[in-house]
């Protein structure tokens, strides 16, 4: 017997799809490339030059901060709503019905997901860049922070994307459900506020729990000069404990994916 | 190769909340065989479907299909099955072709994309978006996606909803050439044609269970005739043809009279010998086979009975 297409191959094939589908639907890429974008410039052009130190301006703070917004947006909102959809519309249980795995399924949303995280942090970086003047590292080993960064980032919000797709009754309602924990953690997590350090205390410690905090955290610390670290909460970049604190919530986010995942909706069946 | 069925279904039950869809039903689906559960809207087919699909794990009995539990052994079971749901699931902004070879790309030996879109007649829709094609096109497609990965056993959820009649007699000869190359096929519909047609074996399902099953001609009686239209002078007192025969004699209106039952030669040769002893005058007499239809109705509206089966071909319509 021929053997089957492998889950890596199915999945590769599953998210290129996802791609093409998103590529075509204007409307959804135009809004989710947008939106952190227009924050991003908002913020930049609203708070300009204030606390202008050592040469770094609101706006660049603001550009490298923003880019843990764009990947929370896009990998759990995109990957919450996305799930919600697929399990709406049926696409789940189509799915269901052929050799494709949960695995595979999962595989081609990270594909898609990942790569217009990438695309949306390519935008803000770009804003960043040429609208107000932030400087790009030119060494090697912030680079690689930012790239297990980027990879630990979108793993975490899209495992905690699935699993907060089953606390999604309709499709419709996701996006609302979605965004409330999101934004609130923008503001707790110091991404819409600069400096973090004046967050009353158990603000800070409670947005230490989350993610979003140490990815913005760790984007600052790719971005911003290392005399940054005054206005972090902990003083300094602490680039182990984030790595410490997004690998644990991938691992926490897969369990509760793993335990929450359903193939149709309540009603379905 | 066992010989236990393709699906065995054994006192199933599925109920959502209150509600009971399948109430326990068990059937048999022959390999290589067409087997349709015909039934109204709300009988309980799609619920019962999605058992066999695995979709979800039934209250109550067992499914067995190709052998293997379709919740326990989904992932062994499913590269075997083609599955065609009633709707969704597509991507809106692939195109047909894009579609088709993402399904066909999940198989080990997928069909040949090509023939499977000049069969159904989707060739020249091949670039066009899923959300522009007419419901007609959905279908073929819907189709084309459960049968490109060479499947030993089809499930089709009312396959031809939406088509034309050219697509729908396409649809028909599809199934009949997977039949023919030894293809399992466990269909619904609520259109009697398309049972008749291409059904082994018939399940007729009411209110969740099974009415009855056999084959289209065990339950048309095609061995007899159902109903003798009798047109002879008025009045006659055929009740006293009742003595003779098992059937239901009326006179429908002044002179018409109606012999409805499960009529042999031994039946409609007393019936004609009654009107002969009568010395009536007899201007015609028709005679009509029952259909699937008849039985369906019978079976599937008011009073019908509770009965479990009904797999001989000497029960009358009620």
């Amino acid at each position: 017997m021929t053997t089957l297409p492998s889950t890596l191959h199915n999945g590769l094939s599953r998210g290129w799809v996802e791609l093409l589908q998103f590529a075509r639907d204007k409307t959804a890429m135009i809004f989710t490339f947008s939106f952190p974008a227009i924050l991003l410039i908002l913020f930049g052009v609203i708070f300009g030059n204030e606390y202008n130190d050592a040469g770094v301006n609101a706006a660049q703070i603001f550009s490298a901060s923003m880019i843990a917004y764009g990947i929370v947006s896009t990998a759990f909102i995109t990957m919450g709503i996305g799930i919600a959809v697929d399990r709406e519309d049926g696409t789940l249980k189509r799915l269901r019905g052929t050799p494709v795995t949960a695995t595979a399924y999962f595989i081609g949303k990270w594909i898609f997901v990942a790569t217009v995280s990438l695309l949306e942090v390519a935008v803000l970086l770009a804003i960043g860049v040429f609208g107000f003047d932030m400087r790009l590292p030119g060494d090697a080993g912030s680079w690689w922070t930012f790239a297990w960064l980027f990879v630990l980032s979108v793993i975490s919000c899209t495992l905690l994307g699935i699993a907060a797709s089953s606390l999604v009754r309709h499709a419709r309602t996701a996006g609302a459900i979605l965004n409330v924990p999101v934004v609130a953690l923008q503001f707790l997590s110091g991404i819409f506020i600069h400096p973090i350090t004046q967050l009353p205390d158990w603000m800070i410690t409670l947005a230490s729990v989350f993610p979003v905090k140490w990815i913005g955290q760790g984007f600052r610390s790719v971005f911003l000069p290392d005399s940054m670290t005054r206005f972090e909460a902990g003083g300094a970049w602490e680039l182990g404990r984030i790595a410490l604190a997004l690998g644990a919530w991938c691992v926490a986010g897969l369990i509760l994916s793993l335990m929450t995942f359903r193939w149709t909706g309540r009603r379905d069946g | 190769m066992s010989q236990a069925g393709a699906v065995e279904v054994r006192d199933v039950v599925v109920r959502y909340g209150d509600v009971t869809a399948v109430d326990g039903v068990s059937l048999t689906a022959p390999r290589g065989q067409v087997l349709a559960l015909l039934g109204n809207n709300g009988a309980g087919k799609t619920s019962l479907l999605q058992v066999c699909e695995g979709f979800r794990r039934p209250d109550g009995g067992v499914a067995t299909v190709l052998g293997l539990d379709p919740v326990g052994d989904h992932d062994a079971l499913m590269p075997r099955l083609g599955i065609m749901l009633q709707a969704g699931g597509v991507y809106p902004w692939a195109t047909v072709g894009e579609i088709l070879e993402l399904f066909a790309g999940f198989a080990a030996t997928p069909l040949d994309t090509g023939m499977l879109l000049d069969r159904l007649g989707l060739r020249g829709v091949r670039r066009t978006r899923w959300r522009r094609l007419s419901g007609g096109e959905q279908q073929r497609l819907a189709l084309a996606v459960a049968l490109v990965g060479r499947p030993e056993l089809v499930f089709l959820d009312e396959p031809t909803a939406g088509m034309d009649t050219e697509a729908r007699h396409t649809t028909w000869q599809l199934v009949e050439e997977l039949r023919a190359d030894g293809v399992s096929v466990l269909l619904t519909t609520h259109l009697l044609d398309e049972a008749e047609r291409l059904a082994d074996q018939v399940v007729i399902m009411r209110s969740g269970r099974v009415a009855a099953t056999g084959t289209p001609a065990e339950l048309t009686a095609a061995a007899g005739i159902d109903l003798l239209e009798v047109h002879a002078d008025a009045g006659l007192p055929v009740t006293a043809l009742g003595d003779r025969i098992d059937a239901k004699i009326d006179e429908t209106s002044p002179g018409e009279y109606s012999i409805a039952g499960a009529l042999d030669s031994a039946a409609i040769a007393a019936v004609l010998a009654w009107f002969a002893e009568a010395d009536a005058r007899v201007t015609s007499v028709n005679s009509r086979r029952r259909t699937l239809e008849d039985v369906y109705l019978a079976l599937t509206t008011t009073r019908a009975p509770a009965a479990t089966s009904i797999t001989t071909s000497t029960e009358a319509p009620r």
